[in-house]
């Protein structure tokens, strides 16, 4: 009998299920690295991991304490997912409006897409150094793609008649993209801001391991050359605690425009 | 429509309009491509220790091909990173599907797995890379590694939506109508399901190039991030250009074989 249960559990369950899941995945962790099989240095137990975090918090690793880490690559990704959807988002939505720009940019743009962000990294230190320049165009490299691809469908999704509705009013293009395009698409914008956060967030890890002298990208690396394996769990614990930080704040601005809209 | 062009294109459906369309875009390669060569070797506006010219493009390329470089020829660091990104996306996609399909069938597993899933879920795949070479070295399996945890995320949580997805109507007729297990979970659960655990392979995918050209270009004896980060440290921008061709067209054919492989494995859809 197929006993795929379409109704949801009941909230008791699913909590205690989920506490189950999540002391066995501890549970087997502790356990691995507590059994001696693999070595200590190697395999921290979650409390140890834990203790170097809180550590971390006041104390100097590669330079800086954590918090100064992550406010250096906040810095940097605050400036490239800017850089990113300031050029993206009219771009697309400008795309949207004029044919002939579409049938420009394009073809450029879908033979760029397929070069992953990181690859950008070489040129990204020759041309902008290693401080904040370089990591930024990789963060702007991540973020980009999907800024312009949403707003670009949210602008073609415009029902037409609004933008002739302007057009037969004499609004100049100008007007016609920030007052019409911007505001009916901006539903698809956040969309694709949310997904070019994640992804900027992403290129930042990534460009923090190779061309950094600072950051939590470059603390793990670091943490990684001095066998310090709770320095790099800590650093993984605080990428993804940010991550998913970004992601809610994101996640919260998208209901919240959806639901101004009513579509939500 | 190709699939390359964005979604939600410009239609053009008269013949004048796909003419101009085809002519602008070919126009503006073109045009890029003459200033390309203009800017880097006739007028000298860009500097070519900074930006390689289509003749240097064209000698590195000729370089890596027949003599080599960073201990191989292009074809064999191709191969190498290849290799790799099939290895991990076939352990992921192997492990993925499975466990989405499981948490799909079953909320109680769902509700088990899930907390589990979500500590890891955040972490991006290339903050594993340190983590892999701590326990693994500069070899294949760190790379493997890396490019499982990045994977595999998208493997299980797309094989879980597309489940989720499908319309209660559908799996209550095929329990009123006594399918046995198996024949529930291959004709009913997995087609409904196809085409969102086909996106969530591509993703996948795309993510498998992403964290492999990171992993190599950190830390690597072989394979095209190598080649970068070789090329970066000569300071050879000619063949950080190719080794950037070389993974943006490996990527573009590996998702153009996957794509193939939905189009057979859903006949059903029109494509």
């Amino acid at each position: 009998m197929a006993n795929t249960s379409q109704r949801p559990l009941s909230k008791l369950e699913a909590l205690i299920l989920g506490v189950i899941g999540l002391a066995g995945f501890l549970g087997i962790w502790l356990a691995a690295s507590m059994s001696g099989y693999v070595p200590r240095q190697f395999l921290p137990t979650p409390f140890e991991v834990l203790a170097r975090a809180t550590y971390l918090l006041t104390a100097p690793f590669a330079g800086a304490t954590l918090p100064m880490h992550l406010a250096r690559s906040l810095e940097r990704y605050a400036y490239g997912v800017a850089l990113a959807a300031s050029i993206g988002v009219p771009l697309g939505l400008a795309m949207g409006l004029y044919r002939w720009l579409d049938d420009i940019v394009t073809p450029v743009f879908d033979g760029l897409r397929f070069i992953a962000p990181i690859a950008w990294v070489p040129f990204a230190a020759l041309w902008f150094g290693t401080g904040i320049g370089g990591p930024i165009m990789i963060i702007f490299s991540g973020a980009f793609p999907p800024c312009l691809i949403n707003a670009y469908r949210g602008a073609r999704f415009v029902d037409q008649r609004y933008i002739e509705a302007a057009q037969m009013l004499g609004t100049n293009s100008l007007r016609t993209i920030t007052e019409v395009l911007l505001p009916a698409s901006l539903p698809s914008i956040i969309a694709g801001l949310r997904v070019g956060a994640g992804l900027g967030w992403q290129s930042l890890v990534g460009a923090e391991l190779i061309v950094a002298s600072a950051g939590v990208g470059y603390m793990i690396v670091q943490g990684q050359s001095n066998i310090s394996t709770p320095t790099v769990m800590a650093g993984m614990l605080a990428i993804g605690l940010v991550g998913l930080l970004i992601d809610v704040a994101l996640r919260q601005m998208e209901v919240l425009v959806r639901r101004a809209r009513g579509l939500a | 429509m190709t699939p390359s062009t964005l979604p939600g294109a410009h239609s053009s459906s008269t013949l004048p309009a796909r003419l101009t369309r085809r002519f602008l875009g070919t126009g503006s390669v073109l045009v890029l491509l003459a200033a390309w060569a203009v800017l880097t070797m006739v007028t000298d506006t860009i500097s070519t220790s900074r930006f390689p010219s289509p003749l240097q493009f064209w000698q590195s390329t000729k370089q890596i091909v027949t003599v080599g470089y960073a201990d191989g020829t292009l074809v064999g660091h191709a191969l190498h990173s290849t290799r790799l990104v099939v290895l991990g996306f076939a352990v992921a996609a192997g492990i993925g599907v499975p466990l989405g399909l499981l948490m799909g069938w079953s909320r109680r597993a769902e509700a088990l797995i899930n907390p589990a899933f979500l500590v890891i879920r955040p972490v991006p795949p290339l903050a594993w890379i340190p983590l892999a070479i701590l326990w693994l070295g500069l070899g294949d399996a760190a790379k493997i590694m890396v490019i499982f945890f990045a994977a595999f995320v998208p493997a299980v949580i797309n094989t879980l939506s597309g489940i989720r997805a499908i319309e209660p109507p559908i799996i209550e007729a095929a329990r009123m109508l006594g399918t046995g297990r198996w024949r529930f979970l291959s004709e009913v659960l997995l087609p409904a399901a196809a085409p969102m655990i086909f996106t969530g392979l591509r993703l996948a995918l795309q993510a498998a190039w992403t964290t492999l050209v990171a992993a190599e270009l950190v830390g690597a004896l072989a394979g095209l991030g190598r080649v970068l980060n070789m090329a970066q440290q000569d300071i050879y921008p000619a063949m950080v250009m190719v080794g950037m061709a070389a993974v943006g067209v490996l990527g573009w054919a590996t998702t153009r074989l996957l794509a193939e492989v939905e189009r057979r494995a859903m006949p059903w859809l029109a494509h």
